[in-house]
């Protein structure tokens, strides 16, 4: 399928899963992809990076759920932390590990996993909806009853993927991608590259083909599809071009002409205009 | 386990920031086969050099995806890495839930009981500055030993109560009951001022030592809320000369050290 196939699966008013983690292999062809469409009031369920940031500057966003936003070698997104401080969004602030465990709930089909995580912190004041659980059995341990995170869609970017949407990770962490997918209605892969089926195993050993084509519907080939965040080992954090994107961010003008070069283009005319820097900082 | 070599006045020509790699050092005696996890200059100086002396169980991270036999230099170069095992995000919950790990993590603010905040500043709703979020602060206090690691310390970073409750601190692990307190513990807090603990019966901040050049006045002018003070305060133990040595020619020969704590 298309970018433009893609965000037609999707509708404004859904809660979105992004894969990835931080500035890390975020699937960021398809956020640009949404920034162009007329889709919002989204809620953005993400560990959060760029993903997040660019869609609460292009005012796509009702509500964020989140453990953190990060771009990693910078310590906070400008916009998220903007759109937070403007009060423009909502927000669902848990432990990265509550996160974890409510996707995980979701893909399984369950209502709740129980934690010891977010006792006793404000998670639990700043959620008031959120529950605890007494155990059944004689410790009687009272937890956190971490509620599903159900996606309507989840969106994950791979190095590998097959046209049938067996997906493949050659990275040193595939982060909770197959939970995201597994905790969704509509499940879309784009990658960095579509092989044949038979061409997997040469790319990388048996472990990283941890996305299979029971957790997905469909696949976008993207090269750097990821970019500016890291896709390793394609290639690493376009770190100068992120430095850019935070500059930007510092006021009105400065965004305007960021977004008029990077975000309201084609795809591939994004690809093009960003080589630049990627080439600057190629093999870091 | 050896016990800690004596503190003495004498003067080694240490740095201060070479003390705090020695108090963050210190936060990991003791620990056996635990996975080390240390942010920041003098956390990441310390896990490595209490690996490297009187911690050799320690299980070091490459700070992405692996967990990595002996103590690398600081910004060593990956590729030059001894991987001993895989260990992605996923599985980190897995040490972290059995409670095999130790923690030093930055704090925006501490406050007297020992929450700490790295969520945002100002009210929740609508903080004045948002900042990267609990993370997983409030899951690894309540599962493992976790301490904290403040570089500039200020009445800004010290404050009576923290604005958003990420880390949980003592009174508020003992009021959410005992599955919040079963595996809570607040080891240690290291500022560039001293060393802090709650060894005390209400289990407030007292100071634990000072280090040296730094007085129990000083410290308390730029604490913002009132410190326990032991009748004698400690200076933080001095390095020994094998420590020096391994700081400053083996792990940190590039002297970041000095750029996060002049």
């Amino acid at each position: 399928m298309s970018l433009d196939e893609l965000v037609g699966e999707l509708r404004s008013g859904m809660t979105i899963g992004i894969g990835g983690w931080g500035s890390r292999r975020k699937p960021m062809a398809a956020v640009r992809a949404i920034l162009r469409s007329p889709l919002t009031d989204l809620t953005v369920v993400s560990y959060g990076g760029p993903d997040v940031g660019l869609l609460c500057a292009a005012g796509k966003v009702a509500k964020v759920v989140f453990g953190f936003v990060t771009l990693d070698s910078i310590p906070t997104d400008p916009h998220f932390k903007a759109a937070r401080q403007n009060g423009a969004i909502d927000a669902m602030e848990i432990d990265e590990g509550m996160f974890y465990l409510g996707l995980l709930a979701a893909a399984q089909r369950l209502p709740f996993l129980p934690t010891r995580a977010g006792l006793g912190s404000d998670v639990l004041t700043v959620n008031p909806s959120l529950r605890t659980v007494t155990s059944p059995y004689d410790d009687g341990e009272e937890l956190v009853a971490v509620p599903a995170l159900h996606l309507d869609a989840a969106l994950v970017h791979v190095n590998r993927a097959d046209a049938h949407g067996s997906g493949q990770i050659l990275g040193p962490d595939p982060f909770f991608d197959e939970v995201f997918l597994g905790a969704a209605d509509r499940r879309f892969l784009t990658t960095e590259r579509l092989v044949d089926t038979e061409r997997f195993l040469a790319e990388g050993p048996l472990q990283s083909l941890c996305i299979s084509r029971l957790l997905t519907d469909g696949v976008v080939e993207t090269p750097g599809g990821a970019h500016f965040t890291a896709c390793v080992p394609d290639y690493p954090r376009d770190e100068e071009f992120q430095r850019a994107y935070v500059a930007a961010a510092a006021d009105a003008d400065l965004w305007s002409t960021f977004a008029r070069e990077y975000l309201e283009v084609a795809e591939s005319d994004y690809q093009s205009a960003t080589a630049r820097t990627r080439t600057a900082e190629g093999g870091r | 386990m050896s016990p800690p070599p004596p503190a003495t006045s004498a003067d080694t020509g240490a740095s201060r920031a070479e003390y705090c790699v020695i108090a963050c050092a210190e936060v990991f005696r003791g620990d056996g086969e635990v996975m080390a996890s240390a942010f920041g200059t003098a956390p990441a100086l310390g896990a490595r050099l209490a690996r490297l002396t009187f911690a050799p169980d320690l299980v070091l991270t490459d700070g992405d995806a692996a967990l990595i036999d002996g103590a690398p230099p600081l910004g060593a170069d990956p590729s030059a890495l001894v991987v001993e095992s895989h260990m992605p995000y996923r599985r980190v919950f897995d040490v972290v839930w059995s409670g095999r790990r130790n923690l030093i993590m930055m704090a925006s603010q501490i406050d007297r009981t020992g929450n700490q905040n790295i969520s945002a500043i100002g009210a929740w709703s609508r903080p004045t500055s948002q900042l990267v979020g609990v993370r997983g602060a409030p899951g690894n206090t309540v599962n493992h030993s976790t301490s904290y690691w403040v570089p500039r310390h200020s009445s800004r970073s010290f404050v009576e109560q923290v604005d958003v409750v990420s880390g949980v601190g003592y009174a508020r692990a003992s009021a959410a009951g005992p599955s919040a307190s079963r595996f809570h513990e607040i080891r240690a807090v290291v500022s560039n001022l001293g060393v802090f603990d709650f060894a005390t019966p209400d289990r407030v901040m007292r100071i634990r030592s000072v280090h040296p050049g730094v007085t129990v006045e000083e410290i308390i002018e730029a604490t913002g809320f009132t410190l326990e003070v032991p009748d004698r305060v400690p200076d933080t133990r001095m390095p020994t000369p094998r420590e020096l040595e391994l700081i400053r020619t083996v792990l940190d020969p590039r002297d970041s050290r000095a750029r996060e704590v002049p």
